[in-house]
């Protein structure tokens, strides 16, 4: 029996959820679709009422949960993004795209050549910026990750239908590493990584495979950015490898966003 | 009622592909005049975006063009920037790399099958539906499909977006035991894979054939998978270095994704049927046989029946893992040193969708100058109109609701990724003195 029959009268309707997708690369709502052990669960207790990838069926809203993967890069999607917030109840974003403005907001950081770009024909209406969702719509709950972790999904669902907080951490990827027991890549390798100032949830992946955090989960709370970068440039990293780092995944969260231009300022002093 | 001078089918949000499209077909006097794809999914304009990156960059962030194959990016990704640095990746590599790739065509070969295809033959709305009456089945495929997914995670760390490759190889060598440790698991999804293939094979398949001209790789190892050279099935047989001598793409008001052709005009499949129809006489006697038996010939050319063609590719990609992880070694060192060279390298790999090209110029140090991508999709959006407009053609007479719905599955045949085939769409600046366009400008 799933936890929602548990706490919820037989005869209630299920809740409603519905995914929706703007600029983004379908992985995080894939995400769902990879809890194979869950999902006839997840079915159970939920009604699926509007998923365009896996379903003909749309079922009219409101919509209990909204599931939202992607960034606003259009005009019509920035109308979009509030037909469906209209039609939500609760709205969670999910992924790098949607909490950030994911890979694709690095055209963000081309200001000099906003009023010259356009497509070429012109067929194409595009925003100059890809923003994060909740630029656009009151959000009710952010999941992190490049991609979301099929766990920590898992958590935000169960949360919601038992109508209490996900436990999500805010804490950085370096507590993950330690409990996990990796050797330390930057004390013991010297291997520039992200982790002290990245959010915890992938489980502590690249460290694991004896590689730097690339920070696909986007900044942790309180990440002390100027210090970890103090020692990326003591390991031997140049101003322009912090401003790749930093500008990468998740360029678009301002605490990222903010130190990577402190490097971009610095590297092009020095050219 | 009066009699209505044109039929419309539009399908303005299609459903069970990955990303946003829809579908429009327009006839007049009995006779379909337009048949059309339209892709709206937004461009992310990749190309643009790794102009000005390092040249170790490619494998993660081309792999965020699609969650769904993003082995597929990361390993084309590779093979371009090793081929212009003039690195050969030791054998062991290779081999690890064939494995994950037989990952990744699992879970998204299942994901096609189960959750985006069968429902359609059975009349499902979704495999949601589909579960309420034969949970059995669909425990199935999402067995199988996580059988892939955990391959993926021993070897990359995650599914979606793996984390162990890189430019040269992995960051580390998977333990053998970890490997070892699927083998039970990929034993029970190869026979579940066999009898997925009895299982498509028994669905009702529109009476429809097409004549196509398939292109895919040529591949050493086998069946194809990764390989240098591109060959079609009427005699095209080139290094994937002369790729763009050969292959052009084209842009279209209806799609924010290029349509590409080859030699100018001639429309080609790319994908599982194309791989098939190519190469079916390398494939292992286990997915052989299973294919004599779901009634495949040599070669598929009813695009429908590519379900079981997909059927048996997981057949294969099982059997393959197997027998990769039998051999396995781990290379030692996981990786080799790929210092940056002035120079312009190719890269094709075979996704779950079929050929994936990629190309990289890159400076001497380390720069990346130049990129272009070419994703399966692409290549066969005007193989999917072709397809939408032969097959409505002679059945404009059928209930309109389910033309609508047999005109969608044509579609879905093709397992189109939209996600992948929007995103390399490059944003161009024009100098506004000059009356043609200029020359692209890096936008990162």
């Amino acid at each position: 029996m799933s936890d929602a029959e548990r706490t919820r009268p037989a005869a209630s309707p299920k809740p409603t959820l519905a995914v929706w997708k703007f600029a983004s690369c379908d992985g995080c709502q894939l995400t769902l679709l990879n809890c194979e052990d869950e999902l006839l669960a997840i079915i159970d207790a939920i009604q699926v009422a509007n998923f365009t990838e896996a379903s003909r069926e749309v079922v009219a809203g409101p919509y209990d949960l909204s599931l939202v993967e992607g960034s606003i890069t259009t005009p019509h999607d920035a109308e979009r993004i509030r037909e469906v917030r209209r039609a939500s109840k609760f709205l969670v974003t999910i992924g790098a795209c949607a909490t950030s403005g994911g890979i694709q907001a690095l055209r963000n950081f081309s200001a000099d050549l906003a009023p010259m770009v356009y497509a070429t024909p012109a067929y194409i209406e595009t925003l100059r910026t890809s923003t994060a969702i909740a630029d656009h719509v009151p959000v009710d709950f952010e999941l992190r990750g490049c991609p979301i972790d099929r766990r920590q999904l898992l958590e935000v669902i169960s949360a919601y239908l038992l109508g209490r907080k996900p436990r999500v951490r805010g804490h950085s990827v370096c507590i993950e590493c330690k409990r996990a027991g990796h050797t330390c890549v930057m004390v013991a390798h010297g291997t520039p990584c992200l982790g002290p100032v990245t959010q915890a949830g992938c489980g502590a992946l690249c460290p694991s495979f004896a590689r730097g955090c690339y920070g696909c989960f986007g900044p942790m709370e309180t990440p002390n950015t100027a210090a970890l970068s103090a020692r990326w440039l003591e390991l031997g990293a140049s101003e322009g490898d912090l401003v790749r780092a930093f500008r990468a995944f998740t360029a678009g969260a301002e605490p990222f966003r903010e130190e990577a231009a402190i490097h971009d300022t610095a590297a092009r002093d020095t050219h | 009622m009066t009699q209505r001078p044109e039929t419309r089918i539009k399908v303005p949000v299609l459903a069970r592909v990955e990303g946003e499209g829809g579908l429009e077909i327009v006839t007049e006097h009995g006779q379909v005049t337009e048949a059309r794809l339209d892709i709206y999914e937004p461009p992310r304009f990749f190309e643009g975006l790794l102009r000005g990156r390092r040249y170790t960059e490619p494998p993660d962030i081309t792999a965020r063009i699609c969650g769904i194959c993003p082995v597929a990016y990361q390993m084309s990704a590779c093979l371009a920037i090793e081929d212009a640095c003039g690195v050969t990746v030791p054998a062991p590599v290779t081999a690890l790399r064939r494995l994950l790739y037989c990952g990744e065509w699992i879970e998204s070969h299942v994901l096609h099958i189960y959750l985006l295809h069968a429902p359609d033959f059975l009349g499902y709305e979704s495999g949601i539906h589909l579960a309420r009456e034969h949970p059995e089945i669909l425990q199935r495929g999402l067995r199988i499909k996580k059988a892939g997914n955990r391959l993926m995670e021993v070897i990359g760390g995650r599914s979606v977006h793996p984390v162990n490759v890189r430019v040269g190889g992995f960051y580390r060598a998977p333990d053998p035991r970890d490997l070892r440790a699927l083998a039970g698991e990929l034993e029970w999804a190869r026979q579940a894979a066999l009898d997925t293939v009895a299982w498509v094979a028994g669905f009702d398949f529109p009476d429809f054939s097409r004549d196509y001209e398939y292109v895919s790789l040529l591949d050493p190892a086998g069946y194809p998978v990764m390989g240098d050279r591109v060959a079609s099935s009427r005699g095209l047989d080139i290094p994937a270095r002369d790729y763009d001598k050969y292959f052009t793409e084209h842009q279209v008001p209806h799609s924010t994704a290029l349509h590409s052709l080859l030699d100018g005009d001639r429309t080609y499949l790319v994908g599982p049927m194309a791989r098939y129809s190519m190469h079916s006489g390398r494939l292992p006697e286990a997915a052989a046989a299973a294919a004599r038996a779901a009634g495949l010939g040599a070669s598929c050319d009813n695009p429908f029946r590519s379900i079981i063609v997909r059927a048996v590719e997981l057949v294969y990609a099982c059997e393959e893992a197997l027998r990769l992880i039998r051999q396995y070694e781990p290379p030692d060192p996981p990786h080799v040193d790929v210092p940056p060279v002035a120079a312009t390298g190719y890269g094709c790999t075979e996704a779950p969708r079929g050929m994936l090209y990629h190309r990289y110029r890159i400076t001497a140090d380390g720069t990346i100058a130049d990129a272009k991508i070419v994703p399966p999709t692409s290549q066969n959006q005007r193989v999917i109109e072709a397809d939408l407009r032969e097959f409505a053609g002679p059945r404009l007479g059928l209930p309109h609701d389910q033309l609508t719905w047999q005109c969608e599955q044509a579609v879905r045949n093709h397992d189109p990724c939209i996600s992948c085939s929007t995103h390399f769409l490059d944003l161009r600046v024009r100098d506004r003195a000059a009356e043609h366009p200029g020359p692209e400008v890096p936008l990162a």
